[in-house]
């Protein structure tokens, strides 16, 4: 007798014969359904009686597939057949699911042979529901099942049935969207395939030209964002490394001071930086106006264009890099320096011989980042742009501009992608599998040697002046929110904050008048559902690459590492095109916003967790399973409390995220799930500057007290280490994000 | 619909979520509004709210601009998510027209309604009506101009002038419907090759060429440019706010938009969109607009247009062509010219 199978069949029956088959038209959360004759009617009928009674006969097969495996579950585990069986029946079940969705579609047949075969059709199918959900689900995890009978990783069905739950997600939702954009670049605008289409539009010269090398015409975005990436990764990463040494390997007394500037640019929200920029530096912004009356210096518009865009991209990425090269400059152990110092070594010739090749890896590694970061930006270029275009922004005019050629928006996609993709390659390639912390389990408690002198002005002449700008942006987003229009009319309001957040006293209680409470809810509620769930499927998917060894092991760490190379952008666009029709039909919805964020963020939670999980001995796991706990009680007992920090990166990044993102979310907000981003993007394009700084403020407040919170409800994990830094849980976070 | 946005919040996470969302379906289906709409939002909310006070129905706005609404309506084509798209220049909405994405329906009130507003329906057969019109103008920054010692301009021809090098800016044709409108206006006045003369040498005066149609008299407003060319209610809404704007209508006549809302095809709430549809024609409705700081004209000729709106009939204006003008391919071949001839040139 063998129980492992039942449950799932059960739950793919229940689903089959009870639950509607489609989704509802009024929402994944409604449940009108039960009151809409469920499961019996035409709208909310389950797969059975949608089969029976109104005409969809080729869900049938289904419910054979369902029953096929009952004939064998009564055969030992070891039987060979039995797992033959659940494998054979759950494959083709999943496939028999996604088939006949994307054979029959709201037109009725979706290719024209099948039309020939079968004869037309009136029937339409609408998008998934509770139970086609149920049945994919029952018929993945009978096939995993069968797999794991069949020996896979020593048979344990909780791994095999995670590791199928990661791959069918992540082929559901960043391999398939991904898919279908590439298909439309070979698609001219009536929809023919054509690959002369796609060379005509991929060597385009406004894509590759280079006409601003010999005259002053304008280059190709290419060149452009390459040109950009490599500036903005290459400042961010100098002043992300003079940091690093002053947090590090100096006396500097506002140390704490540094730490908050640095983790700020990380929770605001994109553009809002370029704003203040253009308050401070525009053409009548605070600084200009002042050069104008003390030194006549006409005012111009230098900052419009690749100074601003590099400028403000190193204001937002250099504390990333900073928290990347802060753990590699703490990883250099002080006994090397010292043994360079007793052979008598200048201080110098210790940090350039010994210090800094030791750091080298990091060095590239945030250079990478920032470069990455950079391609993926879409906030500052679209408000401090100019003249000078970029990929990100120039795949959406390609889609919402007069031209409205989705063909070259998913050209542009793929340029951008193979860049991202490419630097993204070389990481992983180039320093993932170097080890580059010097720190071993022999005692270095050596004293970190101060860097020498000469090199200790060079840094603070650079980064102080630096964090002063910092401080003094801030100052302008902070205080910009309560003035009329900052540079013009200073006089003091809270119009912007009783525009926004305004409550009145209304019929029925109190009224949330202000007209961005509803962006505001939607946002919170849709970043609180999204953040545990990023957390659980990164930590799952880091505990499978982790603790477990398979085959295509390599391919399956690379493809859940995947998104986060992808840019907003291209998911942007390419979740509408797969996600608007049957059989997944989640535009419109905020499901389709919580799942975008999930797959965007999971590989932090995959990093954290990685991260956490390879300082965990794996003998903590044999002693539990040794004492009789199947996998999933271990890690539920044992791993689970040990990640807390791991836990609190993925929660709070990918809470963060959800809150600031916009480079996506701007194709995908509808006019029941407006986002807060969109919300101030739309603010800045109307001019009102006063209203967008005022919400983004109430933003980043927010996202201080939830950070606050996640580390309170979470709680430390109490095991015995060297002191922490202060400011740690905060450096574990972003270095888990950028990691 | 504010409040709504939080019952949907509510319910969505407590359990009780069964008992609301029934009460909900219980009602026709028609009882709701999916709106997209593409003017300011302080207007489209206006719209929202006084709709739900006469009718009862419920209505979802999205607001994007005309070019995102349109990406949107042709993305959802084959499973229409919207009902109306309210609002936005004309030339995407006769593009949606003419690709078969809108509905046709003639308004019991279109009799009501100025000549111009019936041709943008004529023109794209009935699928559309005119809403408001708007004339294009170049605004001026007066205290940068003073500054730098310059005379305003005061036609299209002054806009080539040596002096203003660096001081104008207009939106990318490519990426704005209103700027494509300029374009459209001085193939009209100049004809196309003298057209094309002026904005290759007006080149080297533009600053910048923005992605937004009315980012350039924001800018103007507030000093990062000293000329724009825009729509003139645009200019209004930012005298009105008290920045020092000044408004040209150019000596050789200029063009005009007219703001257009069509009924998206195969919609969900098909009743719903024709009582909207009706409802946004009122005289009464259209006079509303100027508490929104919307100063355009309004289409039923019983709406008295705001005092502040520019007076359309003081106003030297084409006989814009948008028929031609509006059509796909007219508009490639000119998009396409203006960027291999006045884009790409060094500046």
């Amino acid at each position: 007798m063998n129980r492992s199978a039942y449950p799932w069949i059960l739950l793919g029956i229940a689903g089959f014969t009870l639950l509607p088959w489609y989704a509802a038209d009024d929402g994944f959360w409604s449940f009108a359904w039960l009151l809409n004759g469920a499961p019996f009617s035409a709208e909310a009928g389950s797969g059975l009686f949608q089969a029976l009674f109104h005409g969809r006969t080729w869900l049938l097969p289904v419910l054979l597939l369902l029953l096929i495996p009952l004939t064998v579950v009564s055969r030992p585990k070891s039987d060979p057949l039995f797992g033959r069986v659940l494998v054979l029946a759950g494959g083709l079940g999943f496939a028999f699911i996604f088939g006949q969705g994307f054979a029959v579609g709201i037109d009725g047949w979706e290719f024209p042979g099948l039309e020939a075969l079968f004869g037309p059709t009136e029937l339409r199918q609408s998008g998934m529901g509770y139970g086609a959900l149920l049945a994919l689900g029952a018929f993945l995890f009978l096939l995993t099942t069968g797999i794991a009978t069949r020996g896979a990783i020593n048979g344990d069905a909780f791994v095999v049935g995670s590791i199928g739950l990661i791959v069918a997600a992540v082929a559901v939702f960043i391999f398939f969207p991904v898919f279908r954009i590439l298909v439309s670049a070979l698609q001219d605008n009536d929809g023919v395939y054509s690959l002369s289409v796609f060379s005509e539009k991929f060597f385009d010269a406004r894509i590759w030209g280079v006409g601003c090398l010999p005259s002053g015409a304008r280059c190709g975005v290419a060149w452009n964002t390459l040109l950009l990436g490599v500036l903005t990764g290459f400042s961010s990463t100098t002043l992300g490394l003079a940091f690093a040494l002053i947090a590090t390997r100096t006396n500097f007394r506002a140390k704490k001071a540094l730490r908050v500037l640095t983790v700020l640019p990380i929770i605001t929200p994109p553009f809002v930086i370029g704003l203040a920029v253009i308050l401070l530096f525009g053409r009548s912004g605070i600084v200009s106006q002042l050069l104008w009356t003390v030194f006549e210096i006409r005012p111009s518009r230098w900052i419009f264009g690749l100074p601003g865009i590099w400028f403000a991209q190193t204001l937002a990425f250099t504390p990333i890099a900073f928290l990347v090269l802060i753990g590699v400059v703490e990883g250099v152990s002080p006994s090397m320096e010292e043994a360079s110092q007793t052979l008598r070594a200048s201080d110098w010739r210790t940090f350039t011989s010994v210090s800094f090749p030791l750091m080298r890896p990091g060095v590239a590694n945030a250079f990478l980042l920032g470069f990455i970061e950079s391609l993926a930006d879409f906030g500052n270029p679209l408000v401090l742009g100019g003249n000078y275009d970029v990929l990100s922004t120039e795949i959406f005019f390609a889609i919402v501009g007069a031209q409205n050629d989705q063909g070259r928006a998913a050209v542009l996609a793929i340029v951008l992608l193979i860049f991202t993709l490419s630097a993204f390659l070389a990481q992983r390639v180039w320093l993932g599998r170097k080890s580059y912390a010097t720190v071993t389990g022999k005692g270095d408690s050596g004293v970190r040697s101060q860097i020498p002198v000469q090199l200790k002005s060079l840094v603070y002449s650079v980064a102080l002046p630096w964090a002063a700008l910092t401080a003094v942006i801030y100052v302008i987003i902070l205080f910009g929110g309560f003035v009329e229009l900052l540079g013009r009319n200073n006089t003091l309001t809270l119009r912007h904050y009783i525009d926004a957040f305004g409550i009145t006293r209304g019929d029925f209680g109190l009224v949330f008048s202000g007209l961005a409470w509803n962006s505001f809810f939607t946002t919170i509620w849709i970043a609180l559902v999204s953040a545990p769930l990023t957390a659980v499927v990164g930590l799952l998917t880091a505990y499978v690459l982790v603790r477990q060894r398979f085959v295509g092991k390599g391919v399956f760490e690379f493809g859940t590492m995947l998104s986060f190379a992808i840019p907003g952008t291209v998911i942007g666009v390419s979740y509408i095109l797969a996600f608007n029709v049957p059989p997944i039909e989640i535009t419109g919805t905020g499901i389709i916003l919580i799942i975008s964020f999930v797959f965007r963020n999971m590989p932090v939670g995959v990093r954290a967790g990685v991260a956490a999980m390879s300082q965990l001995d794996r003998s903590l796991d044999e002693a539990s399973l040794t004492l009789g706990a199947n996998s999933f009680t271990t890690v539920r007992r044992v791993i689970l409390p040990l990640l807390k920090p791991a836990i609190i990166a993925a929660l709070v990044f990918s809470f963060v995220r959800a809150m600031t993102a916009l480079s996506a979310v701007i194709f995908l907000v509808s006019a029941n799930y407006d986002m807060a981003t969109s919300f101030i993007i739309g603010r800045v394009e109307n001019g009102d500057f006063g209203q967008a700084i005022a919400y983004s403020s109430v933003l980043i407040v927010v996202m201080l007290l939830a950070i606050v919170l996640v580390q309170i409800t979470v709680g430390q994990r109490q095991i015995h280490r060297r002191a922490e830094p202060t400011g740690a849980p905060a450096q574990q976070t972003m270095g888990g994000m950028a990691r | 619909m504010r409040r709504r946005g939080f019952l949907t919040l509510a319910s969505a996470t407590a359990a009780a979520a069964a008992l609301t969302s029934g009460s909900h379906s219980a009602l026709a289906a028609d009882e709701e509004l999916v709106l997209y709409c593409s003017p300011q939002i302080e207007w489209c909310q206006l719209m929202v709210e006084e709709f739900e006070k006469a009718t009862g129905i419920k209505v979802a706005m999205t607001r994007k601009s005309s070019g995102e609404t349109f990406a949107q309506i042709k993305a959802e084509e084959r499973n229409p998510k919207g009902d109306v798209w309210w609002g936005g220049t004309g030339d995407p909405h006769l593009q949606a027209a003419e690709e078969g994405l809108t509905e046709e329906y003639v308004s019991p009130n279109a009799d009501q309604l100025h000549d111009w507003a019936i041709n943008q329906a004529a023109a794209g057969s009935n699928r559309t009506v005119g809403i408001y019109a708007g004339a294009l103008g170049i605004g001026y920054n007066s205290e940068l101009l003073e500054q730098a010692g310059l005379e305003p301009p005061q036609c299209w021809a002054d806009l080539t002038k040596p002096e203003y090098a660096g001081e104008i800016q207009i939106a990318n044709p490519n990426s704005s419907g209103t700027s494509y409108t300029t374009l459209a206006t001085l193939v009209q006045v100049f004809g196309e090759e003298d057209a094309f003369d002026l904005m290759k040498a007006m080149h080297v005066n533009v600053n910048q060429y923005t992605k937004s149609g009315s980012a350039p008299i924001k800018n103007a407003a507030r000093g990062e440019t000293a000329i724009a060319i825009t729509f003139q209610h645009d200019m209004v809404t930012q005298k009105v706010a008290g920045f020092p704007i000044e408004i040209v209508s150019p000596c050789e006549g200029t063009g005009f938009e007219i703001g257009s809302m069509s009924i998206i095809k195969d919609g969900p709430n098909p009743e719903s969109a024709r009582a909207f549809y009706d409802f946004a024609l009122e005289a009464d409705i259209q006079a509303l607009a100027a508490n929104a700081a919307a100063y355009q004209v309004p289409s039923n000729a019983g709406a008295a247009p705001p005092p502040q709106a520019p007076k359309l009939e003081e106003i030297k204006l084409i006989e814009y062509d948008f028929k031609e003008y509006g059509s796909s391919a007219t508009r490639q071949r000119l998009l396409k010219r203006w960027d291999d001839e006045v884009g790409a040139l060094p500046r």
